[in-house]
């Protein structure tokens, strides 16, 4: 076509206007940026996720050592002994440094049990909801098997069965998770499938993977991406529940863990239940907050565009 | 007469409760618009996704062919069909509104059909599309690449879908009531561009509609289907001029003329009594029922086809006079 001698004429006059205009291609970069830090809420949620990800990641070099080594005087006060701000649990081991290194076993077990429910989930429900008839009904019926067992008893038998390692407490969690995100992916996907960006698709002859990939995920992504941030604060309830039940990883600190040790201390030395509790409030709460938050940016239509 | 670019012999559709769609035959030549005109449900929009083979769930291609470039696509195994759809035969729907991907810029999704069907890189694509835009007349066509379809009008979203549409410069476009869904400026400006398209890369239209005046004013040759038969096949002109079907006849009586006597103002418009539900369990002419010339033969069998002149069939037996061998079957 750019032989042809009008569409030339064309492309010359549209070329100044260009020109002038050319910080085009960043327009869509400016408007994700600007309609995350018009959100408060998202913004708080991703500084306390960046905060507590940020000590995760620092935890082996803010507090060398194993935190299950006996520092100091067993159930000293946060204040008592500056050298262990937030004081000593039953054992005398450091609070703090507990609570760093709990949070590297939380985020962990939070996001690759969600990664891995939200990768089954996503395969299972999208080719039920895409391909629909037998797919679907075979499909189905094993998601509805799977929600039949309550998920929290599933992880247990599963932890259980195998060794309750970090990784294997994450892969049971994930296990347990993902008939959510089936379910509401193949609803999606039910519905889109009809739409008639898909029929326009088809007649293009893009092939089925593609389309359920590149036209149709996309379009079914919020909904996922708010419940992919519940999933990450549920597994780190989840984990939090097997360690304070003490079936979690017996090699680790968790917050879970923390919170069934000084549960005996309940009465007298509360702050060993509370700090650690309080830690993981903030960090589902933060999580819900992003998820909120994301769901508002990456909608394209969402005011700013 | 050259050979046609699509044939379609005898297409038969059918779902589970039923046909709808009894032995279509028509004729695309190449770089003309044919128009396949009929009221609603009709079978003209489930005829043309036939073509493309995407019937809905539960629709079946019972029987015929349909021969698209000396291939039959009725019977082509899919991955023959993967590289005809897109390419050499393309689709426009009618809902300008939601047949673009609401959350890929359309730029991208322009330059997505070629990448797919010519294995062109990110830049070229990207370079062509910007031109394609251009050509279906979006202004400003560079930095409008990479805005979202919520960010045009339901006239420019078809001029983007027209863009996709004629991507790989496609031999046949069909056109499914492109222009229903836009207002009546719009529409025009719509259609002069598809006609442009049409004479510049040299493809042919398969212009889909239930607006006899978009006929008249771009199609070359029309084929009316009544309750999924075709009952008139002719070139615009003698069509407009002698209707012969009673039902191309009162169609064209209900419709209002631009110019002179009759306008709704001065004398009450035509209607054609009854309505198409009628020509469920007719065992002859589906359009029996509402027929102000029929005769007891009629309702015995269905009217085949017949030639009346060059390129010019009916499907009825009063008018092409063949009723006296109905009569004697």
């Amino acid at each position: 076509m750019s032989r042809d001698g009008t569409l030339d004429g064309a492309i010359d006059i549209a070329a100044p206007a260009a020109a002038v205009l050319r910080p085009a291609p960043r327009r869509r970069g400016g408007r994700l940026l600007r309609a995350c830090v018009t959100n408060p809420g998202f913004l708080i949620g991703l500084l306390i996720l960046m905060t507590v990800s940020g000590i995760a990641l620092l935890a082996p070099w803010l507090f060398p050592g194993d935190p299950q080594d006996m520092v100091a005087a067993p159930t000293l006060w946060p204040g008592e002994d500056w050298a262990y701000p937030l004081g000593t649990d039953s054992l005398g081991r450091d609070v703090a440094s507990g609570l760093a290194h709990g949070a590297r076993v939380s985020l962990m077990v939070g996001l690759s049990a969600t990664a891995i429910g939200l990768v089954i989930g996503t395969l299972v429900g999208a080719s039920a909801g895409y391909f629909g008839g037998h797919v679907d009904n075979i499909l189905s019926r094993l998601t509805e098997v799977f929600q039949t067992v309550p998920t929290f008893l599933l992880v247990i038998v599963i932890v259980a069965i195998v060794q309750p390692a970090a990784s294997t407490i994450a892969l049971a969690i994930g296990v347990a998770s993902w008939p959510t995100v089936a379910r509401l992916v193949r609803a999606q996907f039910r519905s889109l499938r009809e739409a008639d960006f898909v029929m326009a698709a088809r007649s293009l002859s893009y092939s089925a993977p593609r389309i359920i990939v590149m036209e149709i995920l996309p379009n079914a992504l919020p909904p996922i991406i708010v419940t992919t941030s519940v999933m990450v604060a549920n597994a780190i309830l989840t984990e939090a529940g097997l360690s304070f039940l003490a079936m979690g990883d017996p090699n680790l600190v968790s917050w879970g863990s923390m919170i069934g040790d000084g549960r005996d201390l309940l009465r007298t030395d509360w702050f060993l239940t509370a700090l650690p509790g309080a830690a993981i409030a903030l960090t589902v709460l933060s999580l819900n907050l992003v998820g909120d938050g994301l769901n508002d940016i990456l909608n394209p239509r969402s005011g700013l565009a | 007469m050259t050979y046609p670019l699509l044939r379609v012999e005898d297409l038969t559709i059918g779902f589970p409760y039923g046909t709808v769609v009894h032995g279509v035959s028509f004729d695309v030549h190449p770089g003309e618009t044919m128009a396949l005109v009929g009221e609603s449900g009709c079978g003209k929009s489930i005829t043309a996704f036939a073509l493309m083979r995407l019937l809905p769930p539960g629709a079946r291609i019972q029987g015929g062919h349909v021969i698209f470039d000396g291939v039959d696509l009725a019977a082509a195994a899919p991955h023959a069909l993967r590289d005809i759809r897109g390419r050499s035969l393309s689709l426009i729907l009618q809902e300008p509104m939601t047949s673009l991907n609401p959350v890929l810029p359309i730029g991208m999704q322009i330059a997505e059909v070629m990448r797919r069907h010519e294995g062109i890189g990110k830049a070229a694509a990207r370079r062509r599309s910007v031109e394609l835009l251009e050509l279906v007349g979006v202004t400003d066509a560079d930095r409008r690449y990479d805005d979202f379809p919520h960010h045009f009008s339901g006239g420019m979203r078809q001029r983007v879908m027209i863009a996709m549409a004629v991507a790989c410069k496609p031999r046949l476009l069909i056109a499914d009531e492109p222009t229903t869904a836009l207002d009546v400026t719009i529409q025009a400006q719509v259609l002069e561009l598809l006609d442009d398209l049409r004479r510049q890369l040299g493809m042919a239209v398969l212009l889909i509609t239930h607006d006899l005046g978009v006929v008249a004013q771009w199609a070359d040759r029309v084929t009316v289907m009544y309750a999924g038969r075709v009952v008139e096949q002719a070139p615009v002109r003698p069509f407009f001029a002698t209707p012969q079907h009673p039902y191309a006849r009162g169609l064209l009586d209900a419709s209002v003329g631009h110019d002179g006597e009759a306008h709704y103002t001065t004398r009450r418009l035509n209607e054609i009594p009854g309505s198409i539900a009628s020509a469920a369990g007719e065992a002859g002419c589906p359009f029996a029922p509402r027929c102000p010339d029929r005769i007891a033969a009629c309702r015995r069998a269905p009217p085949v086809l017949t030639a009346l002149g060059p390129d010019h069939n009916v499907a009825c037996i009063v008018a092409a006079g063949t009723d006296h061998v109905a009569v004697d079957r």
